[in-house]
């Protein structure tokens, strides 16, 4: 190996480190909040990625239907239950979420023929399918157990991984996609050229990260969630909804995710099972930092994402058992340093 | 006998099976038995114990390819092949547990994904093990010169096998260990302070769920006669778990429902899916996933216990108990001995500070009690005392022995038994088995016995000797009825017998006449004055003033962690800094 190499490398594993980071912040986010391990984070990556393929293919993305499937049948669940209840006031609302939004962006879809607009046209209405998934998952999924074991709600979590997977292979396809670039300017420095795409994900995880960082400061719904993290009954005594916090929290992370699945596209060639193994490897990031520390959490990812680029080169079969074996260091560090017996519930 | 009947037309049914059925079904019902096998580990470590793992199907795989590699590479017996499979697996099982157990919950899962995955590449890509085409020409298994060549003839084995990890699965659960086993979900710090050693118990079930794995992979390697690494990946490992839990995650035939009814679904969903989508593919996952979820929300227990309710027949419940020979006790310390020594305890939590410049003594044949305000920061030194939590600073001994760093298992191992505050207890299990918990220390009889019922004599004995604390306490009449269904004062009494069955010289008592009527505690305060008698030190946490000054020697009172006042109950009462802190201060 010799440096150019090792420059190229190292850029392919910032590059990679940056997705896994953000994928990581989601999945402390989520965990923090809902006490969810959320495996299926992954499946928001391939989803945005491909549903922007299907685009620029001339296609109609499957998830579109996913999400008018999804949106009538939380409608179907939240009327009888507010039938029962005898709460009129709620079938407003119902019918804007879970039915207008919906069908609007399906309107929108199918009357644009997105093929045809400019990217940041087809980015927009790509995320405008894959983000409402997230809430609306919650909802199905996730809501009549939010009260149960972490234990029960990671079981909960691989079920809706395998069913998304499962309507991935549905809509999409078992070829694999990529997109085209945002850009497709070359910079040299040095020995180093270094690619517009590049930049764009780097860029886009900065303005990301700080956007998140601001938002769990200064706003007052960041707040909200970040005191549900804290003590949940406490929460919820002053006030915050824990349904509102876990739904938000979803719609985060699905926005995470499908943002970081449009952003990688055009590099690699994402599959409809792709999204689990890089979920996966932000998983092992989030596990470094303890599933509580959001600078550790990117800080592992970086280090993920640089030793998946680099024992690529030298040990390429072998570079998801390298990934993973990862956390045993961390597993060793982590029980050596608990002693007390935990109360589980 | 008559609760017996399904169990028995179930077995003519499945012996007379290869007779009747053709061979479609056999291949069938081999598979359904295989994935029961690995069905029935996680029925152990997830139903019964609280814990998870999606990496069974790389253990399968463990033992498919030491018996597939050791018996094509080196044309080795395929009983060495299951040796080393074993030996492989338990060397990995004890590892990731080691890793895992210590931590939080969710930790062994996560662990068991990666490695799940990490085996799966490994297969793949090592050459040994032929890649990802995989090993061929495994030999046929043979007993004694008969040939299990032909699946017909597999199947016995296989449920054989299966039938008798099924029994000794239950006898386990049915025994000292296992009433260990069952307190690690939601009773893990209560069996610490009862002397179970909770991260021994969860790395041992782990292992077993692992060991059944590696066994149903060595069975599949020899009845298949090839392997590969498809059948031992993540997906797989999941579903072994989708088995347990749609079955019925705590009951052992729970197991045997859940891989029938999903091996038989998945076979029926690959044959249709695909001719509704128009295109092939692993469809059936969607249906699993969702049906997994329903599960979850509608029917957390999954199909066996909806199965039994079907079949009018009750099961037979344990009514009696044997009278046998007492277990051995210790020999009491001499009256007026100390038996505890607190000194200038402190305890922080972060800037909070619960204790400071705590001392006490508890002696033999006294009754010490600790008093004051709510808040005071007697729950916390409790705790320390019983090593659930360490002191920041300070000096306890036990018997004469400085014991601030042990954990609560070790204070029980020395005579320390105590109740908690909020009443630590297993509401589905009899009031009968939440005292033996109290006895653990007292049984030596492991795992292996226990599986074989080769120690009934011993758990008899621990089984009297609940008996003979519950008739103590009061509470003869509900041996057999779940702790549960008792009212609060009464399962505060459960706790004492509970305490008692540790055999202790030291007895720790938090608030136990809370919630007690009057005639009840009269009775307390009467048994504690007879263990008193027998020379037991007991030091008592209580607000009822009028229980605590007629039974309490000396009375100790606490305000804002520290102690305010120490003497008989007289002195006490009359102290104007005690009034102070009890009626607020005369202006």
């Amino acid at each position: 190996m010799d440096l150019q190499i090792a420059l190229l490398l190292g850029q392919d594993g910032i590059v990679n480190g940056a997705i896994y980071a953000l994928l990581a912040l989601a999945l402390v986010l989520v965990f923090a909040v809902t006490r969810v391990i959320f495996i299926p984070q992954g499946e928001f990556v391939a989803y945005g990625a491909l549903t922007l393929a299907a685009f620029q293919a001339g296609k109609t993305p499957g998830t579109l239907w996913l999400l008018l499937g999804a949106g009538a049948l939380v409608a179907l669940i939240d009327t009888v239950m507010a039938l029962r209840a005898g709460s009129m006031g709620r079938l407003k609302r119902i019918a804007l979420w879970d039915l207008a939004l919906p069908a609007a962006i399906a309107g929108l879809v199918l009357w644009l023929e997105p093929g045809r607009l400019p990217l940041w046209a087809q980015v927009t209405l790509a995320l405008a399918i894959v983000i409402p998934l997230g809430p609306l998952i919650y909802r199905l999924a996730y809501q009549p157990l939010a009260e149960a074991s972490v234990l029960v709600l990671l079981i909960v979590s691989v079920a809706v991984h395998l069913t998304l997977v499962g309507l991935g292979l549905l809509f999409f396809g078992a070829e694999g996609s990529r997109t085209t670039p945002f850009s497709e300017a070359q910079f040299n420095l040095g020995m180093l050229t270094v690619n517009g795409q590049t930049l764009w994900v780097l860029g886009a995880s900065v303005v990301l990260i700080v956007g998140l960082y601001l938002f769990f400061g200064r706003t007052l719904y960041g707040k909200a969630l970040r005191a549900t993290a804290i003590n949940r009954v406490g929460a919820r005594l002053m006030g915050i909804s824990t349904t509102m916090a876990g739904k938000l929290s979803f719609t985060l992370a699905a926005g995470i995710g499908a943002l970081s699945g449009i952003l990688i596209a055009p590099i690699t060639t994402v599959y409809y099972d792709t999204g689990f193994l890089v979920g996966l490897k932000g998983f092992v990031a989030a596990i470094i930092a303890g599933l509580v520390s959001y600078p550790l959490a990117a800080a592992g990812a970086i280090l993920v994402g640089l030793l998946e680029a680099f024992s690529s080169f030298w040990a390429s079969a072998f570079k998801e058992v390298i990934v993973f074996t990862l956390i045993i260091p961390v597993l060793v560090w982590r029980s050596l340093t608990s002693h007390h017996v935990e109360e589980e519930e | 006998m008559k609760q017996r009947i399904p169990l028995l037309v179930f077995l003519a049914v499945l012996a007379l099976g290869p007779q009747l059925l053709p061979e479609f079904y056999i291949t069938l019902l081999n598979y359904i038995g295989l994935y029961s096998i690995v069905a029935l580990g996680l029925v152990l470590l997830t139903g019964v114990g609280g814990l998870t793992s999606f990496g069974q199907a790389a253990f399968v795989g463990l033992g498919a390819y030491a018996t597939g590699y050791l018996t094509t590479a080196h044309e080795l017996s395929p009983w060495l092949g299951l040796l080393a499979g074993l030996g492989v697996t338990a060397a990995v099982a004890l590892v990731l547990g080691f890793l895992t157990l210590r931590l939080s919950g969710h930790y062994l899962p996560l662990g068991t994904i990666a490695w799940g995955i990490s085996l799966y590449f490994l297969f793949g890509n090592l050459e040994f093990l032929g890649g990802h085409t995989g090993l061929t020409g495994i030999p046929v298994l043979e007993f004694f010169g008969l040939k299990l060549s032909t699946g017909r003839e597999f199947y016995y084995l296989i449920w054989v096998v299966l039938l008798g990890a099924v029994l000794a699965t239950q006898n386990l659960l049915d025994s000292r260990e296992g009433r260990a086993i069952r307190a690690l979900k939601g009773g893990g710090l209560m069996a610490e302070s009862m002397g179970v050693d909770t991260a021994r118990t969860k790395t041992i079930i782990f292992l077993i769920a692992a060991l059944f794995a590696c066994v149903s992979g060595w069975l599949y390697a020899h009845l298949q006669r090839f392997v590969n690494p498809t059948p031992f990946g993540l997906h797989i490992g999941i579903e072994y778990l989708f088995m347990a839990v749609v079955g019925g995650a705590a009951h052992v035939w729970g197991a045997l429902v859940g891989a029938g009814v999903l091996t038989i679904l998945k076979q029926w969903l690959q044959d249709i899916l695909p001719k509704i989508f128009g295109q092939s593919g692993n469809f059936e996952v969607i249906f699993f996933g969702i049906m997994l979820i329903l599960v979850l929300q509608r029917a957390r227990d999954g199909l066996w216990p909806w199965l039994v309710r079907l079949v009018p027949v009750k099961a037979k419940q344990q009514r009696t108990v044997a009278e046998t020979e007492p277990l051995p006790c210790r020999q009491m310390p001499a009256a007026g001995t100390v038996l505890l020594e607190v000194k200038d305890a402190r305890k922080q939590f972060g800037g909070l500070v619960a204790n400071d410049n705590m001392s006490l003594t508890v002696k033999a044949g006294e009754v010490m009690a600790l008093i004051g305000p709510n808040g005071a920061g007697k729950s916390t030194m409790f705790n320390c005392i019983s090593g659930v939590d360490t002191l920041t600073s300070g000096e306890i001994r036990f018997l004469g022995e400085r014991t601030e760093t042990l954990v609560s298992r070790e204070m029980a191992r020395r005579g320390m038994g105590r109740t908690f505050q909020h009443v630590r207890l297993l509401p589905t299990m009899s009031v009968l088995e939440n005292v033996a918990i109290g006895a653990h220390l007292r049984g030596a009889k492991g795992v292996l016995s226990s599986s074989l019922h080769l120690e009934r004599a011993e758990e008899a004995r621990l089984l009297s000797e609940a008996r003979r604390q519950l008739e103590r306490v009061g509470l003869g009449e509900h041996l057999f009825d779940e702790a549960g269904s008792l009212p609060l004062g009464q399962q505060r009494i459960l706790e004492i017998a509970r305490a008692l069955c540790v055999d202790p010289c030291l007895l720790l008592l938090d608030e136990p006449a809370a919630g007690l009527r009057y005639l009840e505690k009269q009775a307390l305060a009467e048994l504690l004055r007879k263990l008193r008698a027998q020379g037991m030190g007991i030091l008592l946490v209580e607000h009822d003033m009028d229980f605590v000054m007629g039974l309490a020697d000396r009375v100790v009172v606490m305000e804002f962690g520290e102690k305010i006042s120490e003497g008989l109950p007289e002195e006490v009462q009359k102290d104007p800094i005690v009034l102070e802190a009890y009626l607020g201060g005369v202006e």
